[in-house]
């Protein structure tokens, strides 16, 4: 089992909307796969498909090599435990503090003592760059990049195999996207990360992601930045030839 | 000894084979049987990690931990044969260093917090008292000047505070009028003075519940309502936007709903009124045998004309209160939702508490005038 997700045939509605329609994707592992895609065109969707927020109207859907549409809720809560997911504003839980939030997943799953479950957290509140006094505080004290990175330590407080990230950087400046970046490169690379990342930001797939995948006309191309700028889509061709589409591939070729 | 480590003990050397997965899931019964190594307190240990089968984050956290507490009780700690794949994991927890633990605040103890709320109660009150004066301002320029009126907003306003609430306030009413007459009856019948039932239902219907009922009702529909919306429209920055666009949020927002709801207050008092009564006669018909004709009558006879005056005149200052802690709560929202969620409860608390305190000051009033 090579592919962390594999999709074949994919068709999602909205009413009598068709978002995607016969949408195929192998995810492989250890990867980081950018999806891109214009406004509207269903990125969130296709995310929250693979995740089981949404019913595909048709179509398989494979996680970690189990058929996630098929699946009992019992071998479906296993399932989860495996994956991590980063919403787009952290989707901290409010009325907890940072610490709670990330021993959410902790307590729901498992039964640890309470000691190792705040050391579990403060391990992970220091991976992700947060600074120690950041956990007995609420999300409502944090700045935006500080939820993210307390978002991202949910995510990761199982360890999962596979995280999905949307739009990660979007809503930072431009430093702080770039540490965080950084950061994800970081964990993808130590933690063996497959990392399926939904993002509008040009600097992030050029700087973190081994494939990129485009939804136009409701499927999916996938190949490496250089494979699509040959693709002559013409909103892959304006996407990545585009003025700040240059701009990144300047910016990451300078960066070597 | 366990699935996860075999310790065994040679030339002085604790050697412990790691075996298994050592992952948050079996971080529960590691960090059991890494705390029971060392209670051993050994004086040379050596972590053999070949036949590992996967570690993450819990499992190097609990590696590393180990390692530096025997280090510290004086031992000499060696890991060895850690697969190169699981290098880096290992590197990242060790260079997050000993995790930091902070403390969760300490909760103020029971005086501080009385003392806190006391204090927070009191600044509302001055930023109430600041807020009435905005809105009378407001109010006293667009008397002076109606055209600046949002008309549109104000009959909107209008429906949904009014039009839409007959349905609940009129089944309500009706509903109290009924229990009211038949309680009534019951106690005075043993007097024999059953016809005064309808004495009861009119003063009580007429000067207090009627109006009473539907503030509480109108605050819990509309006064929730209205914080809901101002409080979401401030978590989207819309009243930032309006003030930058040179528009009063206090105009555009506050004035329309409290023109209209100053207006639906008095008619849905008197709808309530009329459907009280309505549940009374009804009561009174079936379990004392007064019918219509006689009830109506009675009415006429025994209250002065007056009585209705009493409950619809405290209506506008009813809804006004509704207005005012509706919309107050509505513009206090900081960027979150949470905070419209808390503060949607406390108005409609607030609003109703206002209310009551209200209409037993209007009693005393009243009884001061001896009517």
């Amino acid at each position: 089992m090579d592919d962390a997700i594999r999709i074949r045939g994919l068709v999602t509605r909205f009413g009598d909307k068709t978002i995607h329609d016969g949408l195929d994707l192998d995810v492989r592992r250890g990867e980081v796969l950018g999806v891109v895609g214009g406004s509207g065109s269903g990125k969130s969707v296709l995310l929250r498909t693979i995740i089981g927020l949404n019913r595909a109207a048709a179509g398989r859907i494979e996680v970690l090599g189990e058929e996630v549409t098929r699946l009992s809720p019992e071998e479906l809560r296993r399932i989860e435990m495996r994956w991590g997911v980063l919403f787009q504003d952290g989707a901290l839980f409010s009325s907890l503090t940072v610490t709670q939030n990330i021993q959410v997943p902790l307590k729901e799953h498992l039964d640890l003592p309470q000691r190792l479950m705040d050391e579990i957290a403060a391990i992970k509140i220091a991976m992700v760059g947060l600074p120690p006094d950041a956990g007995a505080k609420m999300p409502s004290e944090l700045s935006g990049g500080m939820r993210k990175r307390a978002g991202l330590a949910r995510a990761l407080a199982l360890d999962p195999e596979l995280l999905f990230l949307d739009e990660p950087t979007s809503g930072l400046d431009p430093i702080g996207a770039a540490e965080f970046d950084a950061l994800l490169r970081d964990m993808q690379r130590s933690l063996r990360l497959t990392v399926f990342m939904v993002t509008h930001d040009l600097d992030s797939l050029f700087g973190i992601c081994d494939r990129v995948a485009a939804l136009v006309d409701k499927r999916l191309k996938i190949g490496t930045i250089a494979e699509l700028m040959r693709d002559p889509h013409p909103w892959i061709q304006a996407y990545f030839a585009g003025p700040r589409g240059r701009a990144a591939a300047a910016g990451s070729a300078a960066a070597g | 000894m366990t699935s996860l480590l075999a310790a065994e003990e040679a030339g002085g050397v604790l050697r412990l084979a790691a075996r298994g997965r050592w992952t948050v899931a079996a971080a529960a019964e590691l960090d059991r049987v890494l705390r029971a190594i060392e209670a051993r307190a050994p004086r040379r240990v050596s972590f053999d990690l070949a036949a590992l089968e996967a570690i993450d984050t819990a499992g190097a956290w609990l590696l590393l931990r180990t390692r530096d507490r025997l280090g510290a009780l004086g031992a000499e700690v060696r890991i060895e044969r850690l697969a190169p794949d699981y290098g880096p994991l290992v590197r990242q927890v060790e260079e997050g260093g000993a995790p930091v633990m902070v403390p969760a605040k300490k909760r103020p103890g029971v005086i501080a917090d009385f003392g806190e709320s006391i204090e927070e109660m009191a600044k509302k009150a001055v930023n109430l008292v600041g807020f009435v004066g905005l809105v009378s301002e407001a109010v006293w320029r667009t008397v002076r000047q109606p055209s600046r009126l949002r008309w549109t907003s104000f009959v909107s306003h209008m429906e949904k505070t009014g039009v839409d609430a007959l349905p609940i306030v009129g089944l309500l009413s009706f509903l109290i009028g009924l229990v009211f007459a038949y309680q009534g009856a019951d106690q005075l019948r043993q007097f024999g003075a059953e016809i005064y039932t309808v004495n009861l239902l009119g003063v009580s219907i007429l000067r207090e519940l009627g109006v009473l009922l539907t503030a509480v009702l109108v605050a819990g529909r509309s006064g929730s309502a209205f914080t809901a919306q101002i409080g979401t429209m401030k978590v989207n920055e819309e009243i930032d936007a309006m003030r930058t666009l040179g528009l009063d949020p206090i105009e555009v927002l506050v004035l329309p709903r409290l023109f209209a709801l100053a207006i639906t207050l008095p008619l849905l008092t008197f709808y309530a009124n009329v459907m009280g009564l309505f549940g009374g006669a009804v009561m009174s018909y079936f379990e004392l045998g007064i019918g219509f004709p006689t009830f109506l009558r009675q009415l006429k006879w025994f209250l002065p004309g007056w009585t209705f005056w009493l409950g619809v005149l405290k209506a506008p200052f009813f809804a006004a209160i509704i207005v005012v802690c509706g919309c107050y709560e509505g513009l206090r929202a900081a960027r979150s939702a949470e905070s419209v969620g808390r503060l949607t409860t406390t108005s409609v608390v607030e609003a109703i508490f206002l209310v009551i305190v209200v209409d037993a000051a209007f009693s005393i009033v009243f009884s001061v005038l001896r009517i």
